[in-house]
């Protein structure tokens, strides 16, 4: 390696839980990209800085991993960039190797591993801080000679924390023959004999927490507060703020409609464009707390402890422990909950997991339930404390989560293949939670919410109003408006299958929408009775009493049934076929969902009407 | 004896791992992992539901492992300070 290159590219590897990720942000700042490699579900997080000499390196974080000898496509694709196996990215000039200074033990065999390949490596020792604290000392000059390449302290939370990585890319990299082990734990010992000095004491401080957090009973208890505690955030400290956005989209609505003249394009900019993109950002909040959440969550190394306590009950419905956060992130939407299913190793669990993701009631499907359930649920008290609306939600949020482990369970007896699952999972230490970090992972958030937003819904929305709009009535029309638009006819044209249901015209226009994003459903339905009702704005607005007054109870109660396992939107489809990459994975979980939905709807109408 | 017989809080010395069938990959893992000959360990907490899964700290690392997992695992208890 010639250090007056003027770039060069590397790659941060390491065991999972070394701060790695965190390393990456601090190396790069906001200058990353995330993209997938190419035919596997691994994502490539990649980025750029410099060095102080102005040397420009490009760095790929690659996925963490335990050993060359992979147990899952992460494992394998980390390997096989750093074999320089896989085509689309260069053999990178220099493996960074990333090691927790405070579990040498278990990192320092996979350097060991790491080195045998014989690329130029830099040890990086991570959490230095956090090994002073702990009075483990290292002496990584000594470290340095016993394995014969750099090692640099970095403290991946703090500013100056990636400095001495960066420095050192400058400098040249020793040469010399790569010593052979047979015995890699052995030279572990050995290394860690010279170099490292433990103290007597483990960390006393995590012990005792997780005495309390991985309790029998008072662990179920926290996790069920913590939970808890998350779902009250969600549905009522996000209440102003949904308000505030409500209010912003409204006023520049009207303030831009106010400038436009009357007619179509009037039409399509307040009804189509605000009326719909208002109706679904209004939910950004929502995600928004939930996702701080779980990112606190996962940050503070909570999530794996909840993962070892629900085990045991998600392994007798066929899931495993690991299930629980790809389950959890499914709460805020079915996407990154499919996506954090990658960390799910058996190929089984992980598909279990997908198909079942879709049963959690994702955000999407709360204006839904909202409107629904303010139009035709009576605010009665029940027992004093209870709400029976609140207990009508609470009910469809387990109705999802009972189907789901139910779902599972089937699918479990009916595998063919009975082989041994595996959890193998490590519990990471605590820590808090970098605010750096957690505002990072809110705002890719962010961006795929409003990429959305603005991509799929708006487009149908407006596409949804065309539908509704035109062709317009003919002279002489007796009917309302939307009865001679193509909307009118394709609702028409449903409503002998959806019958049985007790769905109306109108409700078949609204699940089309609905079935690429949920929540435009809502938007649809108030498009449907806005435009039937001669295009009158208030209409729109008190589409709740409208509803209560056009559809009878059995057709609400059908229709939010419905969407507990409504088939899911088109974006979890592409991102089912996307993570399986399988048509047929795609078809049996779209079509599973559609007969549960039709069924359950059925029964819930049928059984409505007979108690009316 | 084996891991999974190992009781809440006890201290034991790892003597190895064994295949369970040929080209044990979970084996394989858990050798990996620091499971090797004279390495000490100790069951830390066990899960809610029939003790299992069991939470097991080994040098400065903590790993769940199912019941059938530990079953992999030979020890020998280590003497009482």
């Amino acid at each position: 390696m010639n250090a007056s290159v003027a770039s060069m590219n590397i790659a941060l590897v390491g065991n999972p839980n070394c701060g790695k990720t965190a390393l990456f942000n601090r190396l790069t700042g906001g200058r990353q990209k995330v993209a997938n490699y190419a035919g596997v579900t691994v994502e490539r997080k990649e980025g750029k800085f410099n060095t102080p000499q102005g040397k420009s390196v490009h760095v790929l974080d690659l996925p963490g991993t335990y050993s060359l000898t992979p147990s899952s496509p992460d494992e394998a694709i980390t390997r096989d960039v750093c074999m320089g196996k896989i085509s689309e990215v260069a053999l990178p000039d220099i493996i960074v190797c990333v090691a927790d200074a405070t579990n040498l033990r278990l990192h320092l065999r996979f350097v060991l591993e790491l080195q045998q390949l014989g690329r130029p490596m830099i040890l990086a020792l991570n959490l230095m801080d956090e090994a002073g604290r702990r009075g483990i000392k290292i002496d990584s000059q000594a470290l340095s000679r016993e394995l014969n390449m750099p090692v640099v302290e970095t403290v991946a939370v703090q500013r100056q924390g990636a400095e001495a990585l960066a420095q050192q890319l400058d400098l040249p990299l020793p040469t010399g023959t790569v010593p052979k082990h047979a015995d890699l734990h052995q030279r572990v010992r050995e290394v860690m004999g010279i170099a490292v000095t433990m103290p007597e004491q483990s960390d006393s401080r995590a012990d005792k927490l997780d005495r309390i957090v991985l309790h029998p009973v008072l662990g179920l208890v926290i996790l069920t507060a913590i939970m808890f505690l998350m779902f009250q955030a969600v549905f009522s400290w996000a209440k102003p703020l949904q308000d505030g956005v409500a209010a912003a989209i409204g006023w520049m609505g009207s303030n831009v409609s106010s400038l436009l003249p009357e007619g179509p394009l009037n039409s399509l900019v307040t009804n189509g464009l605000f009326g719909g993109l208002g109706t679904v950002m209004e939910f950004l909040p929502q995600i928004l707390i939930l996702f701080l959440f779980i990112l606190m969550l996962e940050e503070s190394g909570y999530l794996p402890r909840a993962a070892f306590l629900l085990d045991r009950f998600m392994f007798a419905a066929g899931l495993t422990g690991r299930s629980f956060i790809p389950m959890l992130s499914s709460f805020a939407c079915a996407i990154p909950g499919i996506m954090a299913t990658r960390s799910i190793q058996d190929p089984r669990d992980r598909l279990t997991t997908i198909m079942v993701a879709p049963l959690m009631t994702c955000s999407a499907r709360l204006p839904v339930y909202t409107l629904l359930i303010g139009a035709f649920i009576p605010r009665t008290e029940v027992m004093k404390i209870f709400n029976l609306q609140g207990l009508v939600l609470f009910a469809l949020y387990m109705a999802g989560i009972l189907s789901a482990l139910l779902v599972s369970y089937v699918i479990k007896k009916t595998r063919k293949d009975k082989s041994e699952h595996a959890l193998l999972m490590e519990l990471p230490r605590y820590r808090w939670p970098n605010p750096r970090d957690i505002a990072m992972g809110l705002w890719e958030r962010t961006i795929i919410f409003m990429r959305r937003v603005t991509g799929i819904i708006l487009s149908l929305t407006v596409i949804l109003w065309f539908l509704s709009s035109y062709p317009a009535p003919p002279d002489g029309a007796t009917l309302p408006a939307i009865d001679y638009s193509f909307a009118g006819r394709i609702g028409h044209f449903m409503e002998p299958l959806f019958a049985p249901i007790g769905f109306n015209w109108q409700i078949c226009i609204a699940l089309i929408p609905g079935l690429a994003a949920r929540e435009v459903a809502v938007a649809a339905l108030a498009t449907v009775y806005a435009i039937s009702a001669g295009g009158d704005d208030a209409a729109a607005q008190a589409l709740s009493p409208l509803l209560a007054a056009q559809w009878s109870v059995p057709t609400a109660l059908s229709l939010l049934v419905w969407y507990v396992y409504a088939p899911q939107c088109l974006s979890t489809l592409a991102v089912i076929k996307r993570e399986t990459n399988s048509w047929k994975q795609v078809f049996i979980s779209a079509g599973y969902l559609f007969a549960l939905a039709y069924f359950a709807s059925f029964a819930t109408y049928q059984l409505a009407r007979m108690w009316s | 004896m084996l891991l999974s017989e190992l009781a809440l809080g006890q201290s034991a010395s790892v003597v190895s791992v064994e295949d369970a069938y040929p080209e044990d990959a979970i084996a394989q893992r858990l050798r990996d992992l620091g499971f090797v000959s004279g390495e000490l360990l100790k069951v830390r907490a066990v899960g809610p539901l029939g003790a299992e899964p069991i939470l097991v700290k080994i040098a400065s690392s903590q790993f769940a492992l199912r019941r059938n997992e530990a079953a992999r695992i030979q020890i020998t208890l280590a003497s009482s300070p």
